[in-house]
């Protein structure tokens, strides 16, 4: 087996990677010994692959290994410590969770709005027809040009709106809305 | 030729990394610098090598880190620690280079192999590399410049393997490509750095070595 330049240096990786089949290994030796360039070649990949496998090679900032070390430690506190921090936490979320579950009663619910930008809706009359699309947030009166996804809506009343979580929409609403400021009565209040 | 080496040389020190990971897994967690100290600067040096920035590779060595500490009950022993704290390192340096640099162009080289065969430069004899070659800050850092020129695939390969001596296959499911792909981008990386290099350091960058006649150091 004979090989060229060409073909020792497509394959000169995977010689010194010890990859190559016991033949092409002695011809690739053979062409080493004949040809100065091929040589030089392999000289100088070898020279690569021992400079960068040099850990000195790996030049790390200063302080680098104490501020690793400081992080981690801010993360790893012991466990008994944590433990406090996790029963703190504990009682929270049971707060939480309590004062969740009295929202959701009856008493206190509220409807909750498909967007959390979304006015709620006091001052609209619970009673007034109202616009809807299945794929929007907000109501609107019948007509108003802000309507989105036309082709889908539908019309309820105001209340079933807002039960579910439905906004009224700013501009063809502001009346209401603005009538509410002025007003202390609303519909929550009126519902409640 | 890089060989399958690991920072923990003796059966006693990895028995000893082996029961460190067993005691951090049962919760003295204050032992895990102890166990990632041994790899703190490959770790480094492989989020380096993705993000060219010492800051950012920092951080991002310290994020790969904690992930670490995280999931460091799914490790499994028939891999090395090593191999696998640098596989967490290079996924996080990954992502957060798409995090913080999704507006830099990387050069279109980067993006897939070039195609053709590579022909290296014809040079005179680059044979010797006397081992103080590395204590010079200059020479090391015409190195980081080499190995920084070469565009992104080939870089991390080269790293993977060639610095952090991570074999064919770990390279090549670190990086989530084929080891076909990995051996033709070492291939490619290793002759492009030494045509980058053979110029200065076989010649005009050593002159002020004290080359050891006559003495291969491999």
């Amino acid at each position: 087996m004979v090989v060229n330049c060409e073909q020792v240096w497509q394959e000169i990786s995977n010689y010194l990677e010890d990859d190559v089949d016991p033949n092409l290994r002695a011809a690739m030796e053979a062409h080493f010994r004949e040809c100065d360039r091929c040589r030089s070649v392999l000289d100088g990949t070898r020279n690569v692959i021992q400079l960068y496998g040099d850990e000195r090679m790996i030049d790390v900032p200063l302080g680098f290994g104490h501020r690793l070390q400081h992080r981690l430690g801010e993360s790893l506190q012991p466990t008994r410590r944590r433990f406090l921090g996790w029963m703190v936490a504990a009682a929270a979320a049971v707060v939480v969770a309590g004062s969740f579950e009295l929202s959701r009663s009856s008493v206190f619910r509220q409807p909750e709005l498909r967007s959390k930008h979304a006015q709620p809706g006091n001052g609209v009359p619970p009673e007034m027809m109202v616009v809807v699309s299945s794929g929007a947030k907000i109501f609107h009166v019948s007509g108003c040009p802000f309507i989105h996804d036309k082709a889908h809506v539908r019309t309820i009343v105001a209340r079933e709106a807002l039960k579910q979580g439905y906004a009224p929409c700013v501009r063809c609403m502001k009346k209401y809305l603005q009538a509410h400021l002025a007003s202390p009565h609303s519909l929550h209040d009126r519902r409640a | 030729m890089p060989e399958e080496v690991t920072s923990l040389n003796s059966p006693a020190e990895r028995f000893n990394e082996e029961t460190l990971i067993r005691r951090v897994r049962e919760g003295e967690h204050e032992l895990f610098y102890e166990l990632i100290r041994p790899y703190e600067r490959r770790v480094y040096a492989a989020a380096f090598s993705i993000l060219r920035n010492e800051a950012d590779a920092e951080d991002a060595a310290q994020e790969a880190m904690l992930k670490a500490f995280k999931h460091i009950r799914q490790f499994r022993a028939e891999a090395r620690f090593s191999t696998w704290l640098i596989q967490i390192t290079v996924n996080e340096a990954r992502m957060w280079r798409r995090k913080e640099h999704a507006h830099l162009i990387e050069p279109i080289v980067d993006h897939e192999d070039a195609e053709g065969n590579y022909v290296p430069r014809d040079f005179a004899d680059w044979r010797e590399v006397p081992s103080e070659t590395l204590e010079r800050k200059e020479i090391r850092e015409k190195l980081v410049e080499a190995l920084e020129s070469l565009g992104q695939i080939y870089r991390e390969v080269f790293v993977l393997r060639d610095m952090h001596h991570l074999s064919i296959d770990e390279t090549a499911k670190t990086l989530g490509i084929s080891t076909a792909s990995v051996k033709t981008r070492l291939l490619r990386a290793r002759l492009m750095l030494r045509d980058l290099l053979a110029p200065g350091l076989g010649g005009s960058w050593s002159t002020r070595l004290h080359f050891a006649k006559g003495t291969k150091p491999w």
